[in-house]
């Protein structure tokens, strides 16, 4: 299931603005890798172009190659589309769908692809995907009630329920904790462990301790100065980045010493 | 979602009250007043006008169709068919109008080009310049002539649905054809407030339905238009009210003779405000007082719509 991801020379525009710059990475399946850096510094715009979401923004684009395994994600024959299948996102602030159930909000995009999926075929996978999210036995009883009355911790794994029951090969996290509590923090933290046994994991943050507990790869973005573009710095083991990082600026960032 | 309501504005301070203060705060609370004032002076218009020939009327009211009321004693006269009519006529034109007017938003905010849309939001604005008496003209001078074949084959094909029954008018001004006309006219505000709305979805929820590899159409479906449904209800309703009271396009169009049918394609539907319209030149007795009466039902259909609209809006915001 879980896939590797191959980055090789990509850069991202948004329209004439070079938002970052020549970026060349591996990530391997089933493990989890983190990005971090200072805000701006092209961390989220990078993470969306690994399924193709930084084309929604306009006047956005990518130039360069990313491998899914095998397929480039942006060949011109490629529907950006089936990528987000393959590719989930979560995002920074939990967006359940407000009209919706929490049984509707985890089968919905699963019944974009399959329509006639059966009563019985839906509720197992409800019910999977909600177990898988850790999410089952607090909402079990309440599966008809809308998804925006569970609380932001809630919500956020709820949002996951909802990527995972895509089945997708690779999921993104876009600093999915930075609007919780530190209980629904650890919560996710720990969900994030026992995903990577079946998902490659990309997570952005911008707290370290964060990405020295889940991550076992770091990569570290910067500006090379304000107003250029975000480059990739450094990527390496996550022990090996927060303890013996190989660049300067990596070192500068991670103890809190800037510039 | 917070469940706090904190006052954004601090309450005034006990020291001294500032002149500029005072007197803005006295503009804006008579503002306020006025126009509460000037709708309750309207009713209460109508209501004492109307009252002579309601107390005299030998028929009643609300129920009867038939529309004796220039006489000096004994007027017979009720808006029965005549509100019939103008509902009728409002309902033909939100039908046909909602769904082309969410199909112009969704194409204005998710489809089109950002020029193409700036240029089709302005065309869509435009229409709402043009004067009810223009439509009038083109509804008469053209669209009618347009629709005589169309109506004839109506009642060939569908003449067993009891709307579509024939045998057609030959003229073509008929209730369908004022809805039509009508739907041209609310064309324009439904889309607007259906296109205000869907600008305002959520960044997160579009986005959402994108990341699990909806195509645009099915994200349209599952976090647009379930956000957007309070706005689009709420536009349609205010498109209704002013179909409702659309007097001058109806008077022109419609061939009138107080009857209540369903069937669409015979003339003889009216509505109140074009019945006012080309009955208050010629009234007299009761006939005037008779009218205000009608255009009394009429306020009060409006005013139960568009308290209707503002409701059903406001619930909506409320929730999302």
């Amino acid at each position: 299931m879980a896939k590797r991801i191959d980055v090789s020379g990509l850069h991202v525009y948004y329209g004439d603005f070079l938002a970052v710059e020549d970026v060349s990475m591996t990530i391997e399946p089933r493990s989890v890798t983190a990005f971090i850096g200072s805000s701006g510094c092209g961390k989220s715009t990078f993470l969306r172009t690994l399924n193709r979401m930084h084309e929604v923004t306009p006047g956005a684009r990518a130039e360069g190659k990313v491998l899914l395994d095998d397929m480039d994600i942006y060949a011109p024959d490629v529907d950006p589309v089936l990528v987000r299948g393959e590719v989930g996102m979560v995002f920074q602030k939990a967006n359940p769908f407000p009209t919706m159930s929490i049984y509707d909000n985890v089968i919905a995009g699963a019944r974009l692809n399959n329509k006639r999926m059966s009563k019985a075929d839906a509720d197992g996978l409800v019910e999977e995907s909600l177990r898988g999210a850790n999410l089952w036995e607090e909402v079990k009883d309440r599966l008809n009630k809308p998804g925006a009355g569970l609380s932001g911790g809630q919500q956020q794994r709820l949002c996951i329920a909802r990527a995972t029951a895509v089945k997708p090969s690779v999921l993104l996290m876009d600093e999915p904790c930075s609007a919780l509590d530190p209980i629904s923090t650890l919560a996710i933290e720990d969900l994030i462990h026992k995903l990577k046994e079946d998902y490659t994991i990309v997570i952005v943050t911008h707290n370290m301790q964060q990405a020295a507990r889940v991550s076992d790869r770091t990569a570290f973005f910067n500006l090379s100065a304000p107003g250029k573009p975000g480059r990739l710095i450094e990527m390496g083991e996550t022990n090996k980045i927060f303890t013996r990082p190989e660049k300067k600026e990596t070192e500068n960032y991670i103890t809190g010493r800037f510039g | 979602m917070t469940t706090t309501d904190a006052p954004t504005v601090a309450p005034p301070s006990k020291g001294k009250r500032r002149i500029g203060d005072v007197a803005f705060a006295g503009l804006a609370r008579g503002s306020g007043i006025l126009i509460l004032l000037i709708l309750a002076g309207v009713a209460a218009f109508l209501i004492v006008q109307a009252w002579p020939s309601l107390s005299a009327n030998t028929a009643n009211f609300i129920t009867d169709k038939a529309w004796d009321a220039n006489v000096r004693e004994n007027p017979a006269f009720g808006v029965g068919a005549l509100a019939f009519g103008t509902v009728l006529a409002a309902g033909i034109a939100l039908l046909l109008a909602t769904p082309v007017a969410v199909g112009i938003a969704l194409f204005i905010v998710y489809y089109a080009p950002r020029r193409l849309a700036s240029l089709l939001g302005y065309m869509v604005d435009l229409l709402a310049a043009i004067p009810s008496v223009v439509y009038g003209l083109w509804g008469i001078g053209f669209l009618a002539p347009q629709l005589v074949p169309v109506y004839e084959g109506l009642a060939r094909n569908l003449g067993w649905i009891p709307l579509f029954a024939g045998p057609a008018s030959t003229s073509a001004r008929t209730i369908l054809t004022a809805g039509i006309v009508l739907a041209v006219m609310i064309l324009p505000i439904i889309t607007a407030m259906s296109r205000d709305v869907f600008h305002q979805v959520p960044q997160g929820h579009r986005e959402a339905a994108l990341a699990m590899g909806a195509t645009r159409w099915e994200m349209i479906r599952l976090a647009v238009l379930p956000f957007g449904k309070s706005g689009v209800i709420g536009g349609a309703m205010l498109g209704m009210g002013r179909a409702l009271g659309e007097t001058m396009a109806v008077a022109m169009i419609l061939s009138p003779s107080l009857i209540v049918s369903w069937n669409l394609l015979q003339s003889g539907n009216q509505t109140i405000a074009g019945h006012i319209a080309l009955q208050y030149p010629e009234a007299t007795g009761y006939g005037v007082s008779a009218l205000i009466a009608a255009g009394l039902v009429l306020f009060a259909i409006t005013l139960v719509v568009n308290m209707g609209a503002r409701y059903i809006v406001a619930r909506g915001n409320k929730e999302s």
